[in-house]
């Protein structure tokens, strides 16, 4: 069964690329693709997303449950480890950044090879971190260059992205080198989870579905930009017009620029709804995002109830004879 | 008959499991792999809810009619109560960063002990019943429906997590299975599935104030035990205070320091210590657990068991507590107590009577871990150290769970050892501190008939004991655990003979010079020095 | 112990030591459910993987023994490094003390595509023999350590017996007092 959890998202994807294909080509529903999808889409993911922060926020943290990776502070003379048993929200903030920007727990993946004679040799398993980190950055990098369609003027900061990431372009013409290690990290990622068994056997088909999904947008994108290209001033003006809610259909596009735009659709839509969310989610990790400090610092529990105790009384009632048999002090004679 | 037995194959040696996804719950109760139901009685006297006889390996469990409603009513109630859940349950991305990192999986190679899959177990169900997606899409989202077998998949495997958040400090997110494991368990409980190995020690607690139910009179007995035993090693008569009011500190510690071996050795160690510094101390009966089998449970349960510590703290006019070595007693106590029972605002900030040292780091809770306590001490020289009396120990210290991920406890320990011991070596680099593995039978799973599981969880630490063992001829392992202290030596019997356990205090006893000891001849233990063997001997 | 001829079979044994260990090795972890089989392969950390590491050290000295003069201390030691971890998951017992045999079966494997293989009749059987002889003594070792497991639980619940009368005998001499009968569950 777990092999064909990533044939079932094959399917569907191409099976989502033949609805547009006939959407567009055969029927000519370019209202519906160019304007009605993405306003729903965009609609979908910024009220799905919303909503899902909103829910998990909405649950409270009863208890105070950081996961502590280094020395607490107890005594003056310990030096305290003040990011991985962070004691200040500074300290929190430092912990979360190394983990969200360079996804630090990957990290810790030490790998020991005993060596003669008998030396331990460390070694650190990076592929994982290395694919997740080359695919996250690439992938922020490309919507940053991509706010060129949004903004005017363009910022100049995204300019200088643009400009340093097409950087080989002497090499490779007009090929971003994000565009290249998207796709290498990409593919690294799939195809890690056909061909490691243990990770085949804990993928579900949304796992494969997301994967492909991003791999047909920057697909399409990169040949529009290599072979099929698009007049982008026109897609420019056309972004332009459904910010400002009087939408025109995109002009000088052509069908990979429906493809690019029909897939972000999905994705976006689909964001809320799924494992995506992990990146809201992880800034309310509460393993992640609480000091180490539950000793000096009390930490309510909102939905904190009465429950029934064993008081002292009934303690002594039951055992006082005995106790005052072997001399024990008692409350009541 | 023969014939049977021939197709059976009495040597099939091509063993492969068929491929099937983890989504078809089956488990098969095998003798020594699970741990025996919950007694009625004790469920009874703690007003659990189901109570009744039934066994694992038995096809009808008895489950009460509603049993889906419940479950499915409990869900949505801990979703509203505890953001971990909810979250844990939506973002794992199942990178499989964690796979690898659970002590059973390495120990037994089941690929559903991987956490990641241990959590999509109780995420499939959340998928089917509380989200869009797992309602439209079904299966291709990892949804499943809530079946008698699955309920029998979580009792298994549920059972069969020590709690020990490894798989944490490997998460990009910090999904803490834990957490899961903890939920999990709670819903469990409320069709009336528990294991005794936990509901009974927690009954026991309710009633006699611990949990091995040794009543008021049978624990001053076992102080007066332990001053005689005190006195033939030192020639000192030390007294122990017990239930007395007026006294500056509460000491509570796991009972089974008080009737477990080699914890006993340990417990002679801190009344050593305590009589010679002449602190103003007291146990107390009632609070006569630091241990605290509800969280093995449930929040609630936890509370009530937590609750005497408090309690009795008021009630006999202390100024702060202090507590002994053990690990999720120390869970509880650094990241639950004060918010279950708290706040304690009738104590005092914690001072060293001795050197003055102020506990700022339990300024809240009030209550101070003894080895922090004693690094103090032996830091501003106030105590009188003798490590030679240890010297025929090779010492290894074994970061336990609770007091690593959970509080940050490192350096205390391995400070104390450094000064109390000549020889120490660690254990390789990522088997330690916050990557330390588990002795396997944490969080309740410590029970006799588990004994084959708590093996395979035991491996993975084992194997780096037996490590050092054949390296540096280490005989020793330490650690501040009560459950460390009862489950290693049968572990380490199996695994890395030759290899015994001990608690810091236990070595700190042995080389404390105490103010008018005769010279000793022998160790807590009882057994003679080497180099006084051959006029020492009783 | 027994001569070889030095274009038979022990000669190509010690030739292809090398693959022969690696696919009994295989074989071996391929008795894992199928899911974590290939993990179990990966890793070779011996401390975050003590199964490979375990069973990958100590199929080369028997191997070697086999070969040599059959040293029964070192067989059964080595033996017993990998039982214990086999007689405690989760293996019906001849397939957990079956590992010998599977050497046949890689011997067998790899041998089969080496151009110098001879078949000389006398030498394979003698060549079974040794791994018969081996396979029962894992056998014993099996069976020492499920012995081992069951004196271990035997000890526990003995101690646990004495802290039960530990107990009894700390409350006993005022038994006459107690009329509740509650001390029974100590």
């Amino acid at each position: 069964m777990a092999n064909k959890n990533s044939l079932y998202s094959i399917v569907a994807v191409v099976f989502l690329l033949l609805i547009l294909l006939v959407g567009v080509q055969g029927l000519g529903w370019y209202l519906l693709f160019g304007v009605l999808i993405p306003y729903v889409a965009v609609v979908f993911f910024i009220v799905g997303f919303v909503y899902q922060v909103l829910r998990w926020a909405s649950s409270p943290v009863p208890f105070h449950i950081p996961t502590v990776c280094g020395q607490q502070k107890s005594l003056p003379w310990i030096k305290a480890d003040k990011m991985d048993s962070p004691q200040t929200t500074g300290g929190v903030v430092a912990r979360l950044a190394l983990d969200i920007l360079f996804f630090r727990p990957l990290l810790k993946n030490d790998r020991i090879e005993l060596q003669e004679p008998q030396k331990l040799l460390f070694k650190t398993s990076t592929y994982l971190w290395l694919g997740a980190l080359a695919f996250h950055w690439s992938c922020l990098i490309i919507l940053l260059r991509h706010s060129r369609f949004f903004l005017e003027p363009v910022p100049s900061v995204v300019l200088w992205l643009q400009w340093f990431d097409g950087i080989f372009q002497g090499l490779l013409p007009i090929l971003y080198a994000t565009d290249l290690i998207i796709l290498l990290a990409l593919s690294y990622l799939f195809i890690r989870r056909v061909v490691y068994p243990q990770i085949r056997y804990i993928s579900l088909p949304s796992d494969y579905f997301v994967p492909l999904l991003i791999l047909g947008i920057v697909v399409s994108g990169i040949l529009m930009r290599l072979v099929y290209r698009v007049d982008l001033m026109q897609v420019k003006a056309w972004v332009m017009s459904m910010l400002s809610f009087h939408p025109t259909l995109p002009k000088g596009v052509n069908l990979l620029f429906y493809i690019h735009l029909f897939f972000v659709c999905l994705l976006i839509a689909y964001f809320p709804l799924s494992k995506l969310m992990h990146m809201p989610g992880i800034f309310l990790s509460p393993t992640r995002n609480l000091r180490n400090v539950s000793r000096s610092e009390r930490h309510i529990n909102p939905w904190d109830r009465p429950v029934k105790v064993h008081t002292y009384q009934e303690y002594e009632d039951e055992f006082r004879e005995a106790m005052k048999e072997v001399g024990l002090p008692l409350e009541k004679d | 008959m023969t014939e049977e037995a021939l197709k059976g194959n009495a040597l099939k040696i091509d063993h492969t499991t068929p491929d099937r996804g983890w989504m078809d719950p089956a488990v098969e109760f095998r003798k020594g792999t699970y741990c025996y139901p919950a007694s009625v009685k004790h469920m009874n006297y703690l007003g659990l809810p189901n109570p009744r006889e039934w066994q694992p390996y038995d096809q009808d469990w008895k489950l009460p009619k509603n049993w889906k409603s419940i479950l499915l009513e409990g869900m949505k109630d801990r979703l509203k109560r505890y953001r971990s859940y909810k979250l844990f349950l939506d973002i794992c991305v199942r990178c499989g960063a964690c796979a690898d990192k659970c002590h059973f999986f390495i120990g037994s190679g089941d690929p559903k002990n991987m956490p990641v899959l241990r959590t999509e177990l109780l995420r499939s169900i959340y998928r089917r019943y509380f989200t869009l997606s797992g309602k439209i899409f079904g299966k291709l989202t990892g949804a499943r429906e809530l079946t008698e077998d699955v309920v029998k998949e979580w009792f298994y495997y549920f059972y069969q997590c020590t709690e020990c958040r490894r798989c944490s400090v490997f998460c990009p997110y910090g999904i803490d299975t834990c957490e899961m494991t903890m939920m999990a368990r709670e819903l469990l409980s409320l069709i009336g599935c528990n294991i005794n190995w936990i509901v009974e020690p927690a009954s026991n607690c309710f009633r006699t104030g611990n949990h091995l139910g040794v009543p008021p009179h049978a624990f001053k007995s076992t102080v007066d035990f332990a001053i005689d035993e005190i006195k033939e090693i030192t020639g000192i008569e030390i007294s122990v205070p017990i239930n007395r009011k007026g006294a500056e500190i509460l000491f509570i510690s796991p009972s089974a320091d008080y009737f477990g071996n080699p914890h006993w050795y340990t417990f002679l160690g801190y009344l050593m210590l305590f009589h010679e510094i002449g602190l103003d101390y007291t146990w107390s009966t009632y609070a006569s657990e630091g241990g605290n089998f509800g969280l093995f449970h449930s929040a609630d349960l936890a509370k009530r068991l937590n609750a005497k510590i408090y309690s009795e703290a008021k009630r006999l006019g202390v100024k702060w507590i202090l507590g002994g070595e053990c690990g999720h007693m120390w869970r509880v106590l650094h990241q639950y107590m004060d918010t279950l029972n708290g706040p304690a605002d009738f104590l005092m900030e914690p001072v060293s009577p001795v050197t003055g040292t102020h506990f700022e780091n339990a300024k809240s809770t009030k209550m101070v871990h003894i080895c922090e306590f004693t690094a103090d001490l032996i830091q501003n020289k106030k105590l009188r150290l003798d490590p030679s009396r240890n010297k025929k120990w090779k010492v290894t210290y074994h970061d336990s769970c609770n007091t690593s991920r959970g509080m940050g406890f490192f350096e205390e320990p391995r400070y104390i050892l450094k000064q109390v011991c000549q020889e120490f070596y660690e254990m390789p680099e990522n088997t330690i501190r916050e990557r330390t593995f588990c002795c396997g039978s944490g969080a309740g799973l410590g029970a006799d008939e588990n004994m084959e599981m708590r093996l395979r969880g035991g491996l993975p630490r084992a194997n780096a004991v037996r490590y050092v063992q054949q390296q540096y001829g280490v005989n020793l392992l330490t650690c501040i655990c009560a459950i460390d202290k009862a489950s290693f030596p049968p572990l380490l019997e199996y695994w890395a003979p030759g290899v015994e356990v001990a608690g810091i205090h236990e070595l700190v006893g042995n080389a404390l010079v105490m103010k008018g000891e005769k010279e000793r001849i022998a160790d807590l233990r009882g057994e003679p020095f080497e180099q006084k063997e051959e006029n020492g001997h009783v | 112990m027994t001569p070889t001829s030095p274009k038979g079979l022990g000669p190509l044994l010690i030739q292809n030591r090398k693959p022969i260990l690696e696919r009994w090795l295989h074989l071996i972890l391929e008795t894992y459910p199928v899911d974590t089989a290939p993990l179990l392969k990966k890793e070779k950390d011996p401390f975050l993987n003590p199964v490979r590491s375990t069973i990958a050290r100590e199929i080369e000295i028997l191997f070697e023994e086999l070969l040599h003069d059959m040293n029964g201390e070192r067989l059964s030691t080595s033996l017993s490094s990998i039982l214990k971890i086999r007689s405690v998951q989760d293996f019906p017992p001849s397939e957990a003390a079956g590992i010998a045999l599977l050497l046949k079966k890689a011997v067998q494997e790899i041998l089969e595509t080496d151009p110098q293989k001879e078949t000389d009749y006398e030498e394979w059987a003698r060549f079974h023999v040794k791994v018969d002889a081996l396979a029962l003594r894992a056998f014993d070792i099996y069976m020492e350590c499920r012995e081992k497991i069951c004196e271990i639980k035997v000890n526990k619940a003995l101690a646990e017996k004495e802290m039960a009368f530990k107990m009894l005998e700390r409350v006993g001499f005022r038994k006459e007092k107690s009329h509740r009968g509650k001390d029974s569950d100590g």
